[in-house]
């Protein structure tokens, strides 16, 4: 039983790395999807060559297992635990060990520091960090989202009122119009619309999980806002500022309306591991 | 395509927002950290027609594994002192404010490399050396050798502002759909 616990831990530490490395050094294939459709539609010639550069860049760092980017992110780690597994300190722990293994091997940046002191701890871990979300599932599953801090920092919440439903989009587009070149457009933008103030923006970070392959009707018309601001790739100019939007909502208190605004780079990184337990 | 090599002199003023070069010769790559350590103890490197690059690198076995450009804008207000002492061209990403506009004018560019391009950019550059080591890898000044790396000229010495000029535009059509 105990060995059977401990082959668990070093499963999970050993999925969480894996998909850490094939998250920094290759984009899902609807992300480069994405990318590639923005290459199709784009008529700036300033913006085709920042389209053709992150083309040719994804292809060089898959070719060579390099990071995509520099900015190898902070670890944003959602598991889906099934019944017979309880969410423990020692699963926890693997994560994070899973997390120094990859700082490691691939090798990824240490951008992990105390808040305040601003003292690195060198492993990418650290107090909250990774950020482990856990939801029950029918399977052990680790899905890895690097988050780096130029699209984060560019990030988002409001508390509007119930009257303002029809801001969603203005407060959405108003997000992008402020960060300008600063997170790396083309983005993609995870909305989290209703719960509380803190479940806003864990439903905006969810949403980033979703495939970009499709957007529903809502979702397209504040694409195409986004899009008619030309900021363009890098804020160059162009066509393309936003590659996708996804939104996810949850109900919420009849006074509120929290609505939280997750950006995203278009180096939008996510791999997923699943475990057999 | 114009080639610009380092160290920088009055070519650059000839420049405008938009246009398309590349640049190789020494590079200094310096974030947050590492302006407010030069302002307090003077620049470890001769400043005159130098080249400022905003990054972070993932340095490791002493080369360059990746070195995209970081966000320019954290350096609004701590970059006056590296003009003042000759630095020709700043380089990073999604432009910088009204002061650094100010502070090129007539002396330097602010040059664009595309964000998150860290593969492409380390292909093309050589680890020379290192100061402050200590500030840790992303922060600390590292000297490196470009072999044409390809960016746009984002501010020109004559307040050409290519961000700005994008920026006001995406003001208006905001306007426009939001508040009529």
């Amino acid at each position: 039983m105990e060995r059977g616990a401990s082959r668990l831990l070093e499963a999970v530490a050993s999925a969480t790395a894996s998909a850490l490395e094939e998250a920094e050094t290759t984009l899902p294939a609807d992300v480069l999807g994405a990318i590639e459709g923005a290459l199709e539609r784009e008529r700036n010639p300033i913006a085709r060559t920042q389209i053709e550069n992150i083309l040719e860049n994804v292809r060089y760092a898959g070719e060579h297992a390099l990071p995509i980017c520099q900015d190898t992110g902070v670890p944003v780690v959602y598991l889906t635990l099934p019944p017979t597994v309880p969410f423990t300190p020692e699963l926890r722990e693997a994560v994070a060990e899973g997390v120094r293994r990859a700082t490691v091997a691939v090798p990824l940046r240490p951008n992990v520091v105390d808040p305040l002191t601003r003292q690195n701890t060198g492993d990418n871990t650290g107090g909250g960090m990774p950020a482990v979300h856990v939801t029950p599932g029918d399977d052990l599953t680790i899905t890895v989202l690097p988050k780096g801090a130029g699209a984060e920092n560019c990030s988002r919440i409001a508390m509007l009122l119930p009257s303002q439903v029809g801001s969603v989009a203005r407060f959405a587009t108003e997000t992008v119009l402020l960060a300008g070149g600063k997170p790396c457009p083309p983005v993609v933008l995870g909305i989290g619309i209703g719960s509380t103030f803190d479940g806003a923006a864990a439903r905006a970070k969810e949403a980033l999980l979703l495939s970009i392959d499709t957007m529903t009707p809502y979702e397209q018309e504040i694409c195409d806002a986004v899009n008619a601001l030309c900021i363009g790739p890098m804020g160059l100019g162009g066509d393309v500022t936003a590659l996708a939007v996804k939104v996810r909502q949850g109900h919420c208190h009849t006074a509120s309306l929290p609505v939280a605004v997750n950006v995203q780079c278009w180096a939008h990184r996510r791999a997923t591991r699943r475990v057999a337990v | 395509m114009i080639h610009l090599t380092t160290p920088l002199g009055d070519e650059v003023l000839s420049l405008r927002a938009g246009d398309a070069v590349t640049l190789s010769g020494t590079v200094y790559t310096a974030r947050d950290e590492a302006h407010l350590r030069m302002m307090e103890d003077g620049i470890p490197f001769d400043p005159r027609g130098a080249a400022v690059y905003h990054c972070g690198p993932v340095i490791a076995d002493g080369r360059v594994v990746a070195a995209g450009p970081t966000t320019s804008a954290r350096m609004n207000d701590l970059s006056g002192f590296l003009l003042d002492a000759g630095v020709r061209a700043l380089i990073g990403k999604g432009g910088m404010g009204p002061a650094v506009r100010e502070g090129l004018s007539g002396r330097g560019v602010y040059l664009a490399f595309t964000g998150g391009c860290a593969a492409l950019a380390a292909a093309r550059m050589r680890l020379v050396g290192v100061y402050y080591e200590d500030l840790g890898m992303a922060e600390a000044v590292w000297q490196i050798e470009l072999d044409h790396l390809p960016l746009i000229v984002g501010i020109d010495a004559c307040g050409g502002d290519l961000f700005a000029d994008v920026g006001q535009e995406a003001k208006i059509h905001f306007e426009q759909r939001f508040n009529t």
